[in-house]
């Protein structure tokens, strides 16, 4: 089993690889959305610090959507999604190995873009630590749930917006969390409860999402 | 229980039997909901601070509390036919998606319009609010996500999963907004001590919440039964009931 999973991960790997620019446009978007806010709102850097953490989780909650179809679309088209449901591996593991490497290839990098968008932004260093230690426990949180809803809407041609329309709820609790967080930073207070909250959220869901996963593959798959 | 619940899961037998209760709802939801509203909106006391203007909290409180009864529905009916494998209950849970969705627009527009005079403002930011607010959008995610899907089957087993996503994070969205800010006023009826509305206000208030639950009930099991000759509308029976009627 060990041997297969490490396979698929290292085929999804590769296959991000080998589509580099497809990969940067959720960067790119994320980029844009967040500098069209000093556009909109005005340059004045108080009112980027007061909404800078907002912000950033909602462009990285909208960028992560469109990144995600991407997770399960190709496999479904040319048929090799049929052919890991058919292994003798189980789906719940596969779908988590997937989902972690999806992870790794379209959010780590908004991560590593975050330093930049927080000087965008004017967020202090207490404030951006916080951001990223968010950002470090949320986005998974974002693939699971959202892989769920990915799952779902396969077999549908135009899922895009129906996605977005069934993800976005979802995703409240851990916005106001994050953003709660990175506020208490900005004023020197301690975030350890919301963190631990997001964390607390990322372990339910890493429980039990890789089996609604892969249940919502097979109602797909019918 | 499950021998004498397992009939239903034949949509004819069920089909039957929203039939055959159809008459009892209609009738006594009619009763309880015009006593409910004619005692709430006519004869209940005037309110010492807000005067005639909190009579909308007849409307208000059983849509709010439906709404969510009606999710809990929905999800327990998702629950059943994705465990069990019962066709009858997905197409329950659809037939119930669209009316809880109106009753949870229902308690958000009453709640704007008494908001106004009472808050000074429309709409806030507040907790129970936005938590109402997005049980409406998770209520359409669910119907948009069924009404997607060309085979109804499939589609079923997706927006039952949805619903279930749902309300594992129904209590999440509500605690976390609830953290988040609040300025509406704390439960009344619900507290375990003595509830804090006065007798002669309160008992109009629980006969509106089960006429509007009778009501909702009535409707449902109508939407059930189109539900089902939708669905079946290649089966036998259906084709005989139909020609049945048409002779009439």
């Amino acid at each position: 089993m060990r041997d297969s999973l490490n396979a698929i991960f290292r085929r999804d790997l590769a296959l991000a690889y080998r589509q580099r620019s497809e990969l940067m446009q959720p960067m790119m978007f994320f980029i844009l959305v967040i500098s069209l806010f000093p556009l909109g709102i005005g340059p004045n850097p108080e009112i980027l610090q007061k909404v800078g953490p907002g912000v950033i989780w909602v462009a990285a909650i909208l960028s992560s959507l469109l990144g995600m179809e991407r997770l399960f679309k190709d496999d479904f088209n040319d048929g090799s999604l049929e052919q890991i449901m058919l292994s003798a591996t189980p789906l719940p593991m596969v779908v988590l190995v997937k989902v972690f490497a999806h992870w790794l290839t379209s959010i780590v990098p908004l991560l590593i873009l975050s330093p930049l968008l927080a000087l965008f932004l004017n967020l202090t260093e207490d404030m951006y630590w916080a951001l990223l230690c968010t950002l470090l426990l949320g986005t998974p949180l974002l693939s699971l749930v959202g892989a769920i809803a990915v799952g779902l809407t396969l077999g549908l041609n135009r899922g895009g917006v129906l996605l977005a329309l069934l993800l976005l709820p979802v995703f409240i609790p851990l916005l106001i969390f994050a953003t709660a967080a990175v506020e208490a930073a900005s004023l020197q207070l301690p975030y350890n409860a919301q963190l631990a909250i997001i964390g607390a959220m990322l372990l339910i869901s890493l429980a039990m999402a890789p089996f609604a996963i892969a249940y919502a593959l097979r109602v797909s798959q019918n | 229980m499950w021998k004498w619940l397992h009939p239903y899961a034949k949509t004819q037998n069920a089909y039957e039997l929203c039939r055959r209760l159809q008459p009892w709802f209609v009738i006594t939801a009619l009763i309880t909901f015009v006593v409910g509203m004619v005692w709430g909106l006519a004869f209940a006391p005037a309110d010492y601070q807000q005067g005639d203007s909190f009579r909308i909290i007849y409307i208000h409180v059983p849509s709010a509390i439906l709404s969510m009864g009606a999710y809990s529905a929905m999800a327990i009916a998702a629950f059943i036919g994705l465990v069990w494998q019962v066709r009858t209950a997905f197409m329950a849970m659809i037939a119930l998606a669209p009316i809880g969705a109106v009753v949870t627009f229902i308690a958000l527009f009453t709640g704007a319009a008494w908001g106004k005079p009472m808050w000074g403002t429309w709409w806030v930011w507040d907790a129970r609010l936005t938590s109402e607010l997005i049980l409406l959008f998770l209520y359409l995610g669910v119907i948009s996500l069924y009404a997607s899907f060309e085979d109804k089957h499939q589609a079923g087993k997706a927006a039952g999963v949805m619903a279930i996503v749902g309300v594992v994070n129904l209590p999440i969205i509500h605690f976390s907004v609830e953290w988040w800010n609040t300025l509406h006023q704390g439960a009344s009826i619900t507290k375990f001590d003595k509830p804090s509305v006065a007798p002669e206000m309160l008992w109009p208030l629980l006969i509106s919440i089960l006429g509007l639950a009778l009501v909702m009930a009535a409707i449902f099991i109508r939407r059930l039964q189109n539900e089902i000759l939708r669905r079946e509308l290649n089966r036998p029976w259906v084709q005989t009931l139909v020609s049945t009627a048409r002779e009439k």
